[in-house]
């Protein structure tokens, strides 16, 4: 039976190989996280209808059964070809396989890079994965002396359309992500004062415009305009500083708590795992496939596949859809050798 | 004796340029300003003169701010200056020596050797004569073939780039490499006809060429040689070689304070007339070396000024660092003539700072100003101000809240009525502090509050106050044995003249890595400039990443600087090494002596404003 090595542990990893062993693949995925699931698994609750995120990882994790197997805390340190197949290394053993599909995901954007925002500097600036957290955790954010903010700023595009971090490029979802989390806070702190900070905002999947004027309708205030700059306050709150741009006006407002917005980078390791197969990221630094339009999962190696958020910022929706296309490229590819 | 023709063309090209400076100088100084006038009169008969006629002597003649740069470039310069000057001073000697009639005219001595085959009326000096001027044409002809070389290979002169010349400068600088090759051929005729010269010349005359038909040449040489010297003084006044009269003049208008103003003047006619275009600040600019733009360093941009007006690109693309002010062997104020420039086309809309407010801080010893890039850099603020506390410094924060820029940006961009309103703005908040002493974190601010604004208190940078600090042992370091690198920010070192209190101040806790090369007033920028907006980020990124590396030797990966600005360009443009503030690397080395003193700051109340 042919072999499929996966990279990569997320909804994308699991799924492709869900369905590649049903079509009778001995499939393995390798996952450098302790748990599979990826970032889905840190998120409490996902856009649009605020169902439970582990809800959809258990339903991908459920098909892990033995094929497809799945191995834990394993990095992979290197990918060869050896004639028609491929060798995968790591922990000091390799793996041989068919076939290789790409899913290493993405890494969030690490937020102290943009060091006027304060991120690893002041106490009350917070990332968005880090809010998903405290909900995790106890159902609302917290300040650091574990007081309930009244006064929330969330941050849009930290680390995404921002050419002086090097992340041109939009992230896609952290729009959607603010505007849920503000309805969320709302909801858990009624008495909150919720402003989003926002350049454009970028509903582009069914359900995102209906969660946007929920947002509105519950109070959520949206201001355009960037980030300045931001300092502590003597009780720790955080004064941010912006231009609110409808009305070319600049603005400052001291808040509880900062929630910074962080966009999709390139999963560390991975350019470097391409590279020896000759593979180079594209220009913001994923993994580049053959034709974003005819072929979005194919690369130009030969017998390397890739998915999900490694090429480039996603939605689950899209990274699942990218995962069974992959799957089924996959099949063909083996089936014609 | 008939007159000689083949005088005329050097006596025409003589006469034509010393009466050319002579108007021009007239004009110049007729020009300059009534306060100009007034200084340069009141100094005339004082100390200065002295040492402007030395100062012309060392740089007009020996060339020793070059050859202190580049000692081949410096030999280069000076062989061909001091080596055409002793020539003509002996000369004259020679032939005001010899016995000769009423009239002495000016070819008299150029052309001696035409006039005069038998020295011996010299009696005792013919040999002493003879030999010097032999020598310094060797002299001039050793710099001639150097200069010809560094024209086709100017690495081998130490020059990564020569200057491109336009149309009058290739004519003129074509008859000077004539003037001398065909005055030793001249001279060699005559050597090899009548056994004059001594070992250079007569060794040509009698041994090398003597072969030739030498009756036939010895007309023709005297004129050739007489037409190259008569091109190229005509040419002179139009070229680069303007710079020769126009340096003497400028080093004395400087040594009597005249200097260039927030405008172009007169002063900047003479600057620019004083520009050789020798072209060691195209090597000097980091446009050049890193991103290879160069074709709009000063040398350039100087050139189109004189003679019209440089276009955009060449106006625009500066960072305004000051390196090549460093590098400039006439000391010519380039940088404050390209933001004069600029004045007359400022970059982006005039804007509205109605909303500036002015905000009150209570009254301390110390005013401490942030600055624009210091709040984008929340850490640098954070640490000095932890360094201020611990050192039970009564200060205030008078940025806090009502940052005002500088005026900086705006000046670099030509916006000077609007950087006004912000300097007027900033001067009243910071004089109502009534403080003993401004410290600000940000280099460009400082320089700003020093030369621009009208303040009531001395202006400190962090790096020398916190050195004081340590210097009155209000603060102590853990010395970790650790090496550092120290990256000088521009404003901070060419801008300010800082470079030793950094240093200070780090050897209190580190073993300080020098790059000789790049540090100091000689430091690298970090390409993060705001004086330049037409770079892409990734061409700033290759600068600051360039600048990194030419002072990484291998041995520390932590870089402390003094500017927030150079810090975040650093720190963006590059993995190697860890990028941090001096403050911030102080405070990581801080020896605790006491409790942490109550923090002096107030707390801000500040609102949603709309």
């Amino acid at each position: 039976m042919k072999e499929v090595a996966i990279i990569g542990g997320g909804v994308t990893g699991l799924e492709a190989a869900n369905k590649l062993a049903q079509l009778g693949y001995t499939v393995t995925i390798f996952e450098r996280e302790k748990t599979p699931g990826g970032h889905v698994a840190q998120w409490d609750r996902l856009f649009p209808n605020r169902r439970n995120s582990m809800e959809v990882v258990n339903e991908f994790k459920s098909h892990l059964n033995g094929n497809p197997a799945i191995f834990l805390s394993t990095a992979i340190d290197k990918i060869s070809r050896k004639g028609a197949r491929f060798t995968l290394e790591a922990k000091g053993k390799s793996f041989d396989a068919d076939a290789v599909l790409i899913a290493t995901g993405f890494e969030l954007f690490p937020a102290e890079k943009k060091e006027e925002y304060g991120y690893g500097i002041y106490d009350n600036v917070i990332t968005s994965a880090e809010l998903e957290a405290m909900f995790k955790e106890h159902g609302y954010p917290v300040t650091k002396s574990g007081k309930q903010p009244q006064r929330i700023a969330f941050i849009h595009c930290v680390g995404s359309r921002d050419e002086k971090v090097s992340r041109p490029y939009c992230s896609k979802v952290c729009c959607v992500t603010a505007v849920k989390q503000s309805i969320e806070v709302k909801e858990a702190i009624p008495s909150a004062e919720i402003y989003c900070l926002y350049m454009d905002l970028r509903m582009f999947g069914p359900g995102y415009e209906d969660l946007y004027k929920e947002a509105q309708q519950k109070g959520v205030n949206f201001l355009r305009g960037r980030l300045s700059e931001t300092s502590e306050l003597e009780d720790g709150r955080v004064l941010i500083k912006t231009e609110d741009t409808l009305s070319a006006k600049p603005l400052k407002m001291s808040v509880d708590l900062v929630v910074l917005m962080v966009g999709m980078s390139p999963a560390e390791g991975t350019s470097e795992l391409i590279a020896g197969l000759d593979l180079k990221p594209n220009k913001d630094g994923f993994v580049e496939i053959i034709d974003q339009h005819i072929n979005p999962v194919k690369t130009k190696a030969e017998g390397i596949f890739t998915a999900g958020a490694c090429t480039g910022p996603n939605n689950i929706t899209d990274s699942v859809n990218a995962a069974r296309s992959a799957a089924i490229e996959i099949h063909q590819y083996l089936s014609s050798k | 004796m008939r007159y000689p023709t083949f005088t005329l063309p050097f006596t025409i090209g003589l006469s034509f340029v010393l009466l050319y400076i002579l108007v021009i100088w007239t004009i110049w100084i007729v020009r300059l300003s009534r306060r100009e006038q007034k200084i340069v009169w009141k100094r005339l008969f004082t100390l200065r003169t002295i040492k402007a006629i030395w100062e012309s002597f060392r740089e007009g003649l020996l060339h020793h701010n070059i050859y202190k740069k580049n000692a081949v470039l410096g030999f280069m310069h000076m062989g061909l200056a001091f080596g055409w000057f002793m020539l003509i001073v002996l000369g004259n000697f020679e032939a005001r020596l010899y016995p000769h009639g009423v009239i002495n005219p000016p070819y008299y001595p150029i052309f001696f050797e035409f006039f005069r085959h038998d020295l011996t009326p010299l009696h005792e000096y013919e040999e002493i004569f003879t030999f010097l001027m032999d020598f310094f044409l060797l002299l001039v002809m050793t710099s001639i073939g150097l200069a010809f070389f560094k024209r086709f290979r100017s690495r081998a002169l130490g020059m990564r780039r020569t200057t491109k010349h336009i149309l009058i400068d290739r004519v003129a600088i074509t008859a000077l490499w004539f003037i001398f090759p065909l005055r030793l051929f001249a001279e060699s005729v005559t050597a090899g006809l009548y056994n004059t010269g001594h070992f250079f010349t007569n060794f040509l005359g009698q041994w090398v060429i003597y072969n030739l038909p030498l009756d036939y040449l010895y007309y023709p040489a005297w004129w050739a040689y007489s037409i190259s010297l008569g091109v190229f003084f005509i040419a002179l006044p139009f070229s680069r070689y303007m710079h020769i009269p126009t340096e003497i003049l400028l080093i004395f208008l400087r040594k009597y304070g005249v200097k260039e103003k927030n405008n172009h003047s007169t002063f900047t006619t003479i600057e620019l007339n004083a520009c050789s275009r020798c072209g060691i600040c195209i090597d000097a600019c980091q446009l050049s070396t890193t991103l290879n733009i160069s074709d709009t360093q000063p040398a350039y941009f100087l050139r189109d000024l004189r003679y019209s007006k440089p276009n955009e690109r060449l106006r625009e693309t500066c960072m305004l660092c000051m390196r090549c002010l460093d590098a400039c062997p006439v000391g010519i104020e380039v940088t404050q003539i390209r933001k004069n420039e600029r004045n007359e086309f400022p970059l982006f809309g005039t804007s509205n700072y109605d909303y500036l407010s002015e905000h009150k801080y209570p009254k301390a010893k110390v005013a401490y100003f942030a600055g624009c890039m210091g709040h984008l850099t929340p850490s640098v603020i954070k640490s000095t101000l932890a360094l201020f506390d611990e050192a039970g410094v009564d200060y205030t924060f008078i940025d806090k809240d009502g940052s005002i820029c500088c005026g900086r940006p705006l000046q670099q961009n030509g916006q000077v009525d609007a950087a006004k309103q912000l300097i007027d703005k900033n001067n009243t908040i910071i004089n109502e502090t009534n403080a003993d002493v401004l410290v600000t974190s940000c280099p460009i601010c400082a320089s700003e509050f020093k030369h621009n604004y009208r303040l009531n208190m001395p202006v400190l940078h962090h790096s020398q106050f916190l050195n004081d600090l340590a210097k009155q042992h209000k603060l102590t370091f853990k010395n970790t044995g650790e090496k550092i690198i120290y990256h000088d920010p521009c404003e901070l070192s060419r801008g300010l003249g800082i470079t030793k209190e950094p240093r200070e101040l780090l050897k209190n806790s580190f073993i300080l890595e020098e790059n000789k090369k790049n540090t100091g007033e000689k430091s690298l920028c970090c390409g993060g400039s705001l004086g330049i907006t037409n770079t892409s980020l990734p061409q700033k990124m290759a600068i600051a990443s360039d600048a990194v590396f030419q002072l990484y030797d291998g041995k520390t990966n932590l870089l402390a600087t003094a500017c927030p600005m150079c810090k975040k360009t650093l720190a963006m443009a590059q993995e190697t090494v860890k990028v941090l503030d001096i403050a911030e690397v102080m405070l990581n080395n801080l020896e605790p002596k006491k409790k942490k003193v109550q923090s002096q700051k107030e707390p801000a109340e500040a609102e949603v404003l709309s």
